[in-house]
């Protein structure tokens, strides 16, 4: 059975147009005196395998319906999975009801007109799969056979899976803004079980692209997934120490993203940010750029306008290791007397500039040390900075890999760590929106046995 | 009418117009000789939500969601699809994809009957209707009120009310047909306290399937405002967490997120269905020390982890994982326990109609033991006393979990000495509970809070422990 592809994207988009028209004028009969409206719809196929059978074959369809109403400064909100004309309706009428009890917000209100996009750039986001469940299920078998076939220490799977998903998303207000384009994503992952001396290790790779020609080959995904799961076996803690640490690239994407969380709006209105009122200062070392690139053909984050309908656009972050600006939506943007800078719903495609040392290089200069592959837990205290994580790794000598490690903790302090941050490798291999290469911090604390 | 399967027929069906005839074709549309069980989860949810910031009443919003998801197993394989439009000819849709995974075979008929409800452990009411707007924003400001009053240093404070029902029906092939009326509710308080340039947060909650008025009741939702700022103005005195192995004592109550993270998720049975678990195949082994009694139990009154019956139709029961020290039983949904050839534990729990239900926790804790707590702290000559966590997680593959104090203390000479920074701790799921020392005789259970992840699903959950002492635990802070 061939999974459900959308014959005509255009004419949908027209129909999703009409229902976020319809909300707005439905708002406006109800009294509102300005309203904004999300409409979307999604379908997809996720299959999964494990030990070479199929396992699980998912059909998705979801759609969705937001909308936000305002009393002059007073504000409600409703939702609902329903799109029906009916559904629509009552979803004005409970957002109505909210906002008779929210009280006077003087910075509740839809962004400025003039910061509404204008022209919507084409970005290349829509690549369909017309895949069947079939020759879904033949590529993550594929990719999983490439896992247990690479090594006989690989004893056992979680499985490969194979998603292919499309999504129309429409976005209005009664400023006369309304904007909508479709989206796909594929992915395909493979998580398998090493043993050596009794012990188990699992890990994983994957790949994601919004289209189907630039997921990475099912073989070499499942190659990694094997081998990183090797790499794992025989881990043991290490003493407690002081050592540097080298965080992996797709780790070190996280330090990029916690970063974010502590510079955006409601992190800093609510005072509850340890970069509060640090903008023009240098959080850190000279030789860092960080920057946003929200319209990158084909970007897994790109969005051609935000969440309030403001037009998106790079941006620097961090320039040379100055921060340059926090990232805002007009609500919080209004109540720091700030300009908005086109971040509701966040950061898309986020970026440092990389440095000039592959893996092998960077390991030579942190010459002893913890090479991080994996974080584990909840320990980031955005108001302080305070940084607590289990951890698991490599132990490094010399630049040279002695033995894995696992069951310890890193800590320190986000802002200590970034200030001292000694390189960023040009090791990005990893998928996703936020490119990095590794990170070498100089100093944390490392508790083990 | 306080039946729920009369309340989710008048709540479902019949305003989608499907009668119990509609219910056998589907039930039959989703049958084939090859398919071993076939279910249709039907259900709606409303959830409402209100959030007070800057002392003023900021954001309100409402949720509806409806839809029915329909699952057909046939061996280890399961095809799913599920459908938001609950008119005849997209459930039959819906009904076929899922079916596509069994080639074959013909569509049959299926006769369904009404099961008994199991238990009665929430009344099948509406908590959004159960204060009016009024009092839902007269009990947030007076929970802002509290926050500031106590202390100058409190800056911001942030809180939230949620008041959730969800109505689920459920038909399964066997002829199984089941109901449950699900309310929720939670309030959140979030405090910055700040002193000297430095700032620090302090939370709080606390939750139940009850109406609103559980936060009125004692004043709960004062306490709950005290709770936080207490908390914040704690951790402006903090200072460095000591990093290393070392005797830890956790207090009662949230603490529990320990069981749930080193011992829950690794007993659940598709892990050691499929042996990708570190305690798969060590039934009847010691993994705990003596006098160590641990029980995932769905059957609390009222509690946030509880329910009547899983959301396969199965009745909750209270499981006993680990006895006496003994690993005694697995979590089960109806797959896992038929592969396994065990028994169904009405741990069968999905997010929603949109995904599939797998084994989950319900209510996770640790029978009480004997000792005075105070006794157990005195009994330490230095060490650390945690009595507050955030979140954990594990990886059930090593069996390494890690979870994060909020609120924490060096023990010195027997005595709660300073407070410190919060810090990670990470142990090995299968051997922490064999450094269990000393068990207090005061087990207690959160307030109501816990949120469980299990690829990407999120369910309700409660945890609870009485007081704790583990003989060596790392503790992941940043001083000696």
């Amino acid at each position: 059975m061939a999974h459900f592809v959308l014959e005509d994207p255009q004419g949908r988009l027209g129909q999703l147009r009409d229902s976020v028209a319809a909300i707005l004028t439905e708002a406006a009969r109800q009294g509102a005196t300005a309203a904004e409206a999300a409409v979307s719809t999604r379908a997809g196929l996720e299959v999964a395998v494990r030990l070479g059978e199929v396992e699980t074959i998912e059909h998705t369809r979801d759609n969705g319906l937001g909308v936000t109403v305002y009393f002059g400064h007073r504000k409600g909100s409703a939702s609902t999975s329903d799109l029906s004309p009916a559904a629509l309706r009552e979803a004005v009428a409970a957002a109505c009801a909210i906002a008779r009890y929210t009280e006077e917000d003087p910075y509740a209100a839809l962004a400025d007109a003039e910061r509404m996009a204008g022209a919507i750039p084409d970005l290349d986001l829509y690549h369909p799969w017309a895949i069947t469940a079939e020759d879904a299920i033949a590529l993550a078998v594929a990719c999983e056979d490439a896992a247990r076939s690479h090594d006989p220490r690989i004893t056992n799977s979680e499985g490969a899976s194979l998603s292919s998903h499309w999504g129309l998303q429409v976005y209005g207000n009664s400023h006369g803004f309304i904007g909508g384009y479709p989206t796909t994503r594929h992915g395909l992952s493979c998580a398998v079980i090493g043993e050596a001396d009794g012990g188990m290790q699992r890990d994983y790779w994957w790949s994601t692209a919004r289209a189907p020609q630039d997921l990475e080959e099912a073989a070499a995904i499942g190659r990694r997934a094997a081998e990183r799961t090797l790499a794992r076996l025989g881990a043991r803690p290490i003493a407690t120490r002081q050592a540097p640490v080298l965080f992996q690239a797709e780790v070190a994407a996280g330090l990029l993203r916690q970063l974010i969380g502590a510079i955006q709006g409601a992190s800093i209105y609510r005072r509850a940010s340890f970069l509060l009122d640090r903008l023009g200062e240098p959080v850190f070392p000279s030789f860092v750029h960080i920057h946003e690139r929200p319209l990158l053909p084909r970007g897994l984050a790109s969005a051609p306008f935000d969440g309030d309908g403001v037009a998106t656009a790079d941006k620097d972050l961090v320039r040379d290791g100055i921060l340059q600006t926090y990232v805002l939506d007009s609500y919080a943007a209004r109540k720091l007397g700030m300009e908005t800078t086109g971040n509701a719903g966040g950061v898309r495609n986020l970026a440092i500039d990389m440095g000039e040392l592959d893996r092998p290089a960077l390991l030579r200069e942190m010459g002893t040390g913890l090479l991080v592959t994996e974080l584990m837990g909840h320990g980031v205290n955005l108001v302080t900075g305070d940084y607590s994580r289990g951890a698991a790794g490599l132990w490094i000598e010399g630049g040279e890999v002695k033995h894995p490690v696992e069951e310890v903790t890193i800590a320190g302090n986000l802002a200590e760590m970034f200030a001292g941050l000694v390189a960023v490798g040009n090791d990005c291999d990893f998928p996703g929106s936020t490119r990095t290469g590794s990170w070498l911090i100089d100093r944390m604390t490392i508790a083990g046995t | 009418m306080s039946d729920p399967i009369s309340i989710a027929r008048q709540g479902i069906l019949e305003p989608a117009g499907l009668t119990d005839g509609d219910l056998d074709r589907l039930c039959g549309a989703l049958r084939a000789p090859a398919i071993d069980a076939a279910d249709i989860y039907f259900q709606t949810s409303r959830l409402e939500s209100w959030v007070l910031e800057d002392g003023i009443i900021k954001d309100g919003s409402f949720n509806i969601e409806q839809g029915a998801g329909f699952r057909a197993v046939s061996g280890e394989k399961t095809g799913f699809a599920y459908s938001d439009e609950l008119h005849l000819p997209a459930l039959e849709q819906a009904a076929q994809a899922a079916r596509a995974i069994a080639r074959g075979g013909q569509q049959g008929r299926v006769r369904i009957d009404g099961l008994p409800v199991p238990h009665r452990l929430y009344a099948p009411l509406n908590p959004i209707e159960s204060l009016s707007n009024e009092e839902k924003v007269a009990l947030l400001q007076r929970v802002d009120a509290e926050a500031r009053r106590l202390d100058p240093r409190v800056r911001e404070v942030v809180t939230s009310l949620v008041a959730a029902q969800d109505t689920v029906l459920i038909i399964a092939d066997d002829g199984t047909l089941a109901a449950d009326v699900r309310p929720l509710v939670r309030l959140n308080v979030s405090v910055i306290a700040e002193e000297h340039g430095r700032r620090e947060q302090g939370t709080s909650g606390g939750g139940a399937r009850a109406e609103l008025g559980y936060f009125l009741a004692a004043d709960l939702a004062v306490e709950l405002a005290r709770e936080a700022v207490r908390q914040a103005l704690t951790n402006l005195e903090a200072g460095e967490a000591p990093a290393g192995t070392m005797t830890v004592v956790l207090g009662p109550g949230w603490p529990g997120v320990l069981l749930h993270e080193a011992v829950g998720h690794g007993l659940e049975g598709d892990f050691n269905r499929k042996g990708t678990s570190a305690f798969a195949g060590r039934l009847g082994e010691r993994v705990a020390a003596p006098g160590v009694t641990v029980v995932d139990d769905g059957t609390l009154p009222g509690r946030r982890g509880s329910l009547n019956i899983d959301d396969e139709g199965t009745p909750t029961q209270c499981t006993v994982l680990i006895e006496d020290g003994i690993l005694r039983g697995y979590m089960q949904d109806r797959l896992n326990a038929r592969l396994m050839g065990l028994a169904p534990t009405g741990n069968g729990r999905r997010e929603s109609y949109a995904h599939l239900p797998m084994p989950r926790m319900t209510n996770t804790y640790m029978l009480a033991g004997d000792k005075d707590p105070a006794e157990i702290i005195a009994s330490v000559e230095r060490g650390l006393y945690a009595a507050n966590f955030g979140g954990g997680q594990v990886d059930i593959t090593s069996g390494k979990f890690v979870f994060s104090a909020s609120e924490a203390y060096l023990i010195e000479g027997g005595r709660i000495g300073r407070p410190v920074r919060g810090a990670t701790l990470i142990g090995n799921g299968p051997d922490v509970l064999t450094r269990v020392s000393l068990i207090g005789n005061d087990l207690a259970l959160d307030r109501g809070v816990g949120t469980c992840g299990k690829e990407g699903q999120s369910v309700p959950v409660g945890v609870g422990q009485p007081t704790l002492r583990i003989d060596g635990l790392t503790v992941g802070g940043t001083g000696a």
